[in-house]
Order: structure tokens, then sequence, then C-alpha cells
């Protein structure tokens, strides 16, 4: 019995401003839950491009809230409505755990303080040898900002399901699908970056091992959201973005050749790995390109 | 009304559209007491319907359903159109109020929906979650706005401006019990006529828990573009299985990227 789903709603103009928003937030959440997970794999060489995932995660978050605040146009200076309702001899703080933009907000200060703390704590140790924080507590700050990271890379495409517009409301896949392109995209910048921090070059094979695992996931969901959209009858929404769905596509194929071609380099010297760099590069490329144009091709197949 | 407008007590619209005659009063006097501008002018070309739709400037929209055959119809038998002056429902479980992360959205004491516009600050899920596209946002307050059922004019003993306006008592005013009660009446003498495609929409907790602002229409829901029971869902429908995927993803992610980097690199 297939359920045919009826709109009769408005589109909410969530459209520039929001996509790179979602971008951002996955690279962010993304980017922060590697460098926790590199620094928990037992190799002290990982620490490098640990580093670099905490380092990025932090000026990705700021930008987050930037993009929100403008994205509210005249009212941009209201953000802080998000938080404290202000209804006029009821002022409190507010959380609707139903609502996914009202957990939204507060979970992107508190994921921004442990940004900040992760980040700070990793130049600290760049820059005087040592981290300012026990490694046991750095660790312990590591996993509870992860599971924020998680929920940051992931709630935005809850957020669009918890409506009833066309699409986004026709599955539950989207909170799923954005963490998991979220994590790759995050594999994906860290591995650009290794260039300007060659000790890092250690982690590179794993990071695309990775990538290539999230990409599986990444895949599959996709597959669901096609097939649960289509259930609901508004297959032709989305299909009239293919030309951005092919974009998403050569990117997750693209990291998951990289996982097929087995971890080859030996990764003591930078001349072994400069072949792999170009390589990876290109594939890191296309994996970001896509990381944006999935959410692209989601948002405006409703709006 | 006659009756005084009692705070505590539930009010509403009873629309009948069985005597609608598509006049537009009701939009006149809602833009009139509520100082509503109207969108600039847009030719929709082939329809009456020159409002287009309920949004941040049109708080009452008379629809026009148009079937104008190609040939006339014989005589009694014209159902050429279907008109329906349409509102913000004032749901009894309110998609936009469930998904307002600010508290904009409350219940008044009128038991009606309302945005506080000294609270609301523009985000749009409200927007997002309306499955009847009634709310609109004012770019220039940056504010979403809608309906208020004329909340000053309740508070002021008076009746909304549209039900006040309105020639045929198409928009019907009162307690909500007692527009109920002349619903089931009014549907129960269109039926005895004959007319067995009337029905009521909102009437009963099917939709949205029961609307405050409820109809009687002259054909099915869907065809003046409101959705039917199984379709009226409410935006939270979809908090569950949303998360759980992120869970279950996110559990496989972490357990698979620490499997990817416990793999150890052969020197």
């Amino acid at each position: 019995m297939v359920f045919l789903a009826e709109h009769f709603v408005r589109a909410p103009q969530w459209t520039w401003y929001i996509l790179f928003y979602f971008f951002f937030a996955g690279l962010a959440g993304g980017a922060y839950v590697l460098g926790t997970l590199l620094r928990l794999s037992g190799d002290p060489r990982d620490e490098h491009a640990s580093k670099l995932g905490y380092y990025v995660a932090l000026p990705a978050l700021v930008l987050c809230p930037i993009l929100l605040t403008a994205d509210l146009g005249a009212s941009w200076s209201r953000f802080w409505h998000m938080l404290i309702d202000v209804t006029p001899g009821e002022t409190s703080p507010i959380l609707h755990y139903w609502s996914p933009m009202s957990t939204g907000a507060w979970a992107l200060l508190i994921f921004g303080v442990f940004a900040f703390v992760s980040a700070a704590d990793a130049w600290l140790a760049d820059r005087r040898g040592a981290p300012l924080l026990p490694p046991a507590v750095g660790r312990v700050i590591g996993i509870a900002g992860s599971l924020f990271a998680l929920f940051i890379a992931s709630y935005t495409g809850v957020l669009l399901s918890v409506s009833n517009q066309p699409v986004w409301s026709d599955t539950w896949t989207l909170g799923g699908l954005f963490l998991a392109s979220g994590l790759s995209g995050a594999a994906a910048l860290i591995t650009l970056l290794v260039r300007y921090r060659s000790e890092a070059v250690v982690s590179l094979a794993r990071l695309r091992v990775a990538d290539g695992y999230f990409s599986i996931l990444e895949l599959v969901l996709l597959v669901a959201f096609f097939i649960t959209v289509a259930l609901a009858g508004e297959a032709t929404r989305i299909v009239s973005w293919f030309p951005l769905w092919i974009v998403a596509l050569v990117g997750i194929v693209a990291s998951l050749l990289g996982v097929r071609r087995p971890a080859r380099a030996p990764v003591t010297g930078e001349t072994a790995a400069a072949p792999l760099a170009i390589e990876a590069t290109v594939v890191s490329v296309l994996v970001l390109v896509a990381v944006l144009a999935m959410r692209a091709a989601v948002i405006f197949s409703a709006q | 009304m006659a009756q005084s407008i009692q705070a505590g007590q539930s009010y509403g619209f009873f629309t009948d559209t069985s005597v609608c005659i598509g006049c537009k009063a009701c939009e006149v006097a809602c833009k009139e007491w509520n100082q509503l501008q109207g969108d600039s002018p847009a030719f929709l070309a082939d329809s009456f319907d020159n409002t287009g739709s309920l949004d941040a400037q049109n708080w009452r929209h008379v629809q026009f359903v148009e079937h104008v055959p190609d040939e006339s119809a014989t005589t009694g038998n014209g159902t050429a159109w279907l008109m329906m002056s349409d509102v913000c429902k004032h749901c009894k479980h309110a998609s936009c109020m469930e998904v307002c992360p600010t508290g904009a959205i409350i219940r008044t004491e009128f038991d009606t929906v309302f945005i506080q516009q000294d609270v609301c600050n523009g985000c749009r899920n409200c927007i997002a979650a309306c499955p009847y596209s009634v709310i609109g946002m004012n770019q220039q307050t940056g504010t979403a706005h809608k309906c208020t059922l004329c909340y000053d004019r309740l508070q002021g003993g008076l009746e909304p401006a549209c039900a006040k306006a309105c020639p045929t008592q198409s928009i019907q005013f009162g307690p909500l019990a007692d527009l109920q009660k002349a619903a089931d009446v009014r549907l129960a003498t269109l039926h005895s006529q004959g007319q067995t495609q009337a029905q009521l929409y909102g009437r009963d907790e099917s939709v949205y828990g029961g609307l405050n602002a409820f109809f009687l229409l002259m054909d099915k829901p869907e065809t003046y573009g409101l959705p039917n029971a199984d379709n009226a869902r409410l935006p939270s429908r979809n908090d569950a299985g949303g998360y759980l995927a992120a869970l279950v993803t996110g559990v496989l992610a972490v357990v698979a990227g620490l499997v990817a980097f416990r793999r150890r690199v052969t020197r």
C-alpha cells in the first residue's frame, strides 16, 4: 500500500545562507569527530591530523551562527530569541526538544564551547610543545564534544523533515545522510590541509579509508532517500535536480574508489606520499563539492 | 455576536462555503482593520482570483475553484465555481506552534493561535510547517504574519472584521460549541436537499485535533487545497524516525572511523 502524500505548504525560502550553514555545520561537526577519533586511535603520530581536525572545526563552526543570523533578515538582532523566550511577563530560557531548530540553537552554543576549548588546547600544545590540558582530560572533552558535533552535523537534516514540506517531510533519511556526508567532507578537508602540516601525512591513507566507509553509509542512505521520496509520490521534485545529484554521486564514487586501493605508500617520507597527494587532492575536492551539491539538491527540491 | 466575548472561552469561525458569493468583502474588511497594505497587484489570468494566496498581507483569501465547462451547463446543474473564504484554521494542534523555536506563537485567552510580533525573529520554521500555506513573511518587519482572529477586536468585545462584513453569513463568528451546532444543522439541511457532496472540514478531531476555524465544503478537501484527514499530520511525526536514522548512522560511522584509524600501516 503506497501512501501518496499531499502538500499544500508554502516554501520557507531557506536558500543560500541556509545551504552554506548546512555545509559548514556538517564540516565542523565532522572535523571535530574525526579529530577525536584520530586521537583515540592509539597511534601518537595521528596527533597531527587530529589537531588539523580541531583547527578546522572551530572556524567552520564560527561561520554557522553568522550565516543563520544573516538569514533572519530584518530581525537579525533577535537571533538570541532562539534561546530566550521574551514573551512579555514570561521571559525565560526556551528549549523545545521536539523542535530541531530549538535544540539545534542550544547545541550550536554548547558545541561552540567544545570546539573553542579543543582548538585552543591544540594550539597551545603546538606553541608550547605540550598540551595545556592533561591528555586524559583532553580526551574526555573530545568525546563529550563529539556527541554535540555528531548532533550538529545531523540535526539539520532532521529539521528539514520536521515540517510539512514535500520531499523533506516524506523521508526519515536526511539526518543520517547529512551526517555521513559531513564526516566524508571533513575527511576530505583534513586531507587537503595535510599539505600545510606534513607530519600529518602518516594519517592520510587511513583518512581515505574512513572516508570510503562514510561514503558507503552515505550511498545506502541516499538510496533509501530516493526510495522513500518516490514512495510518497514526490520523485519528480528530486529528479528535476539531477545535475546536482550526479555531482553528489561523483564525489561518493570517487571516495569509494579511494578505499578500494590498498594503502600502498610507505608513509615515512614525503617523497613517497607525493603521488598519493595529487590523487587525494582531486578526490577530496570532488567530495567537498559533492557535500555541497547534495545539500543544495535536497534544499531546492522542496522549494 | 450579541453576547459578550469572554476570555477563557473557545472562539472561532464557521465558514460556510455553500453561501459564499465571492464578493471579497472579508478581504477588504480584514485589510482595513488590520492596516494591511496588500501585495502589489498581479495579473492572474483566467481567474476571478486576483489575490493569489494567503500570506503576510492577505489574512482572508477568497478562493475561486473554477471548473468552467466548455459548453454551458444545464439549468440548475452548474458548478462552474466553488468559492471559499480561506483563513488561518487556528488548529487545536497547530504545526506552526509546534516547531516555533522562540515561543512567539501562542494560544490566546480566546483559544486562537497568535504570533507575537515582538518575539518572532523571522526564522520561517512556521512557514515550513503550516500545512495550509497560511503564514507569510513581512520583509520590512522581518517577522511572520497571519490572521490574528482579530485578537485586538476580541479584547474590545467586537467580532472579527471579516465576519462582521460578510453579507451572506458565509463567515460566522462565535463560541466554538455554538458554531459546531450551527454547522451540523446546516449540513443536515444541505444533505436533505440532495447536496450529498457537502461535508464539514475540521469540525471534528480528525484534522489537527479540530480546527477553531472550520469549514463547510461542497467538494472534497483536496479540491480547495486542504489536506485530507490522512495527510493532516504534525511535523513532530518525523522527529523519532529522523533522529533514529541519525543515531544509527552516527554509531556506525564512529565504529567505522575507529576501525579505519586503528588499522596499522605496514612499515
